[in-house]
């Protein structure tokens, strides 16, 4: 696979789980370079074990990844993110006793010297933690810790940024806020790859989606079109 | 996003809760099945909790909405008694309880869930609901040696009840396997069925449809249905979800900086300009 035709993610052939019984099998997804991709499917369909297997906090039993047309596969996180992957889970993901400006420059920890620049270059994208850089993050509200977790997660300007449901236990004012970042961060060129069960609303800031179901891909095609699907939006959208 | 401005005097329960305490209704539903009243939390400097009065009627299921960082979780933790209030009352079926522990408010009927499910991801998911049966007369050794038949007989009822609970909700098929297994939804949904366990009279849910796919959702509403329809068990549901709230909850308080500032059905609340602006967003335009 050469570098310039790659795609920014590529997970194939993923089989993982927790005991001995599979979560997922033989589950695939792409992300391209520019493109928001949304995977949604009923609960325990296996959507956050596929984004903890690629991110390597599970080892797939089966199955490859690769960033950026390089094969990651088995990659502890530590050394994903200097590959160019980010992720944010959906809970406990800001250091709550450090301030937000700590918080930012831990997710810019293989910096030197450029953690400085960094943090006003993502600044520019979350300007609301501006006047809050020296508060204890655990202070901020729920809205307020997942812009923080976005932020921190862009510190070293990932090429891919996973994100595991980013609008849980958001208010409905801030569910818009985190999704116009999440169609901001990927208009500076990071690829999103994201789970949601707020299909309806993530499905329409993406470009193509998954529907995984019984630890299975079931689905995929453009966002659009999976709006559209009679069985999509019966199924999983609750319409 | 700054929220709406707080009116002069916090304009729901109070009056409810007043007649209460002087006896002029009558009534089973007279009294509510939870009443705060003038309740205040402060971490540091934040008022977290701000003079808060409130009532929850008996048999309905209530709303509560507001920002992110409007108080939610925090009424609702010092309400199961998870935390101390720094001043003011909470009735239970009009007794006071502010300082009581949760497994007391327990045994007294009140129930809660929590915004991040809690499981014990040891154990199996029967072992979950088997632990949250209540009074159990095996916890103390005096029986487990001289009334093994009593001990184990209340276990049986217990297993039996459990299951029925687990089928009730959809997750018999997990028994057992292990907590830590289930997804985020599934484990929303053992922490309902916990809260079942105890034969509650009032439960409290932190975000039941937070990481919960819709059709998962209609499911867990239907079950808050008819609990409330057909055991009468009252609801206070802190909830984002719009579509869940505008399905169950009626009345819905609208809270904000600690207090409510507002109470009505959903659709009045969604009419409301400052709750429209401060939390609900243009899409409800």
């Amino acid at each position: 696979m050469s570098a310039t035709e790659a795609p920014a993610l590529l997970a194939e052939g993923i089989t993982s789980g927790y005991t001995e019984v599979p979560i997922i099998r033989d589950v695939s997804v792409s992300v391209a370079r520019g493109e928001i991709v949304t995977i949604i499917g009923p609960n325990g369909a296996g959507k956050s074990t596929l984004l903890k297997t690629i991110f390597g906090f599970l080892q797939a039993r089966t199955g490859r990844v690769f960033v950026d047309g390089t094969e990651v596969t088995g990659m502890p996180p530590e050394r994903l993110v200097r590959r160019g992957l980010a992720f944010v889970p959906q809970t406990n993901n800001i250091f709550a006793s450090l301030s937000v400006r700590e918080n930012l420059t831990m997710g810019g920890f293989t910096l030197r010297d450029e953690v400085e620049p960094r943090i006003d270059r993502v600044l520019g994208l979350f300007p609301l933690l501006a006047p809050r850089l020296r508060e204890r993050a655990g202070r901020l509200s729920g809205g307020q810790r997942q812009t923080l977790a976005l932020a921190r997660a862009l510190m070293l300007d990932p090429s891919v940024l996973l994100l595991d449901e980013p609008s849980a236990s958001l208010s409905p004012v801030m569910v818009e806020s985190v999704f116009a970042h999440v169609a901001a961060i990927n208009q500076q060129g990071t690829a999103v790859l994201m789970i949601e069960q707020n299909a309806r609303h993530a499905l329409a800031v993406s470009h193509r989606g998954y529907v995984l179901a019984n630890g299975e891909n079931r689905l995929e095609g453009p966002a659009a079109a999976l709006l559209q699907s009679d069985d999509v939006r019966r199924l999983y959208l609750g319409e | 996003m700054s929220p709406p401005p707080r009116p002069e005097r916090a304009p729901l329960g109070a009056e409810t809760i007043e007649t209460e305490v002087r006896g002029d209704r009558v009534g089973p539903a007279a009294i509510a099945a939870l009443a705060v009243r003038s309740v205040t939390k402060t971490f540091g400097g934040n008022r977290a909790v701000d003079d808060c009065t409130l009532a929850v009627r008996r048999g309905t299921i209530t709303g509560l909405i507001g920002p992110n960082g409007a108080g939610k979780t925090t009424l609702l933790n010092i309400v199961a008694g998870a935390l101390r209030a720094d001043q003011g009352e909470i009735l239970l079926d009009g007794e006071p309880v502010a300082s009581r522990r949760p497994d007391e408010l327990l045994g007294r009927g009140l129930a809660r869930t929590f915004q991040v499910p809690r499981p014990i991801s040891s154990m199996t998911v029967l072992e979950n609901l088997v632990l949250a049966g209540q009074r159990q007369a095996g916890e103390r050794l005096w029986n487990t040696w001289y009334r093994p038949d009593r001990v184990g007989l209340q276990e049986n009822a217990i297993v039996d009840r459990a299951l029925g609970i687990l089928a009730y909700v959809n997750l018999d098929h997990l028994r057992d396997a292990s907590a830590s297994t289930l997804s985020g939804g599934q484990k929303k949904l053992l922490e309902f069925a916990r809260s079942l366990m105890a034969d509650p009279k009032i439960v409290l849910l932190d975000e039941p449809a937070a990481g919960v796919n819709r059709t998962l959702m209609r499911q867990l509403a239907a079950l808050i249905e008819e609990q409330c329809r057909e055991r009468g068990v009252t609801f206070l549901v802190v909830e984002h979800d719009m579509d869940l709230v505008a399905r169950l909850c009626n009345p819905v308080i609208v809270m904000s900086q600690g207090r409510p500032i507002f109470e009505g059905t959903f659709d009045e609340v969604r009419r409301d300009e400052e709750v429209l602006s401060a939390y609900l967003g243009g899409q409800f335009r």
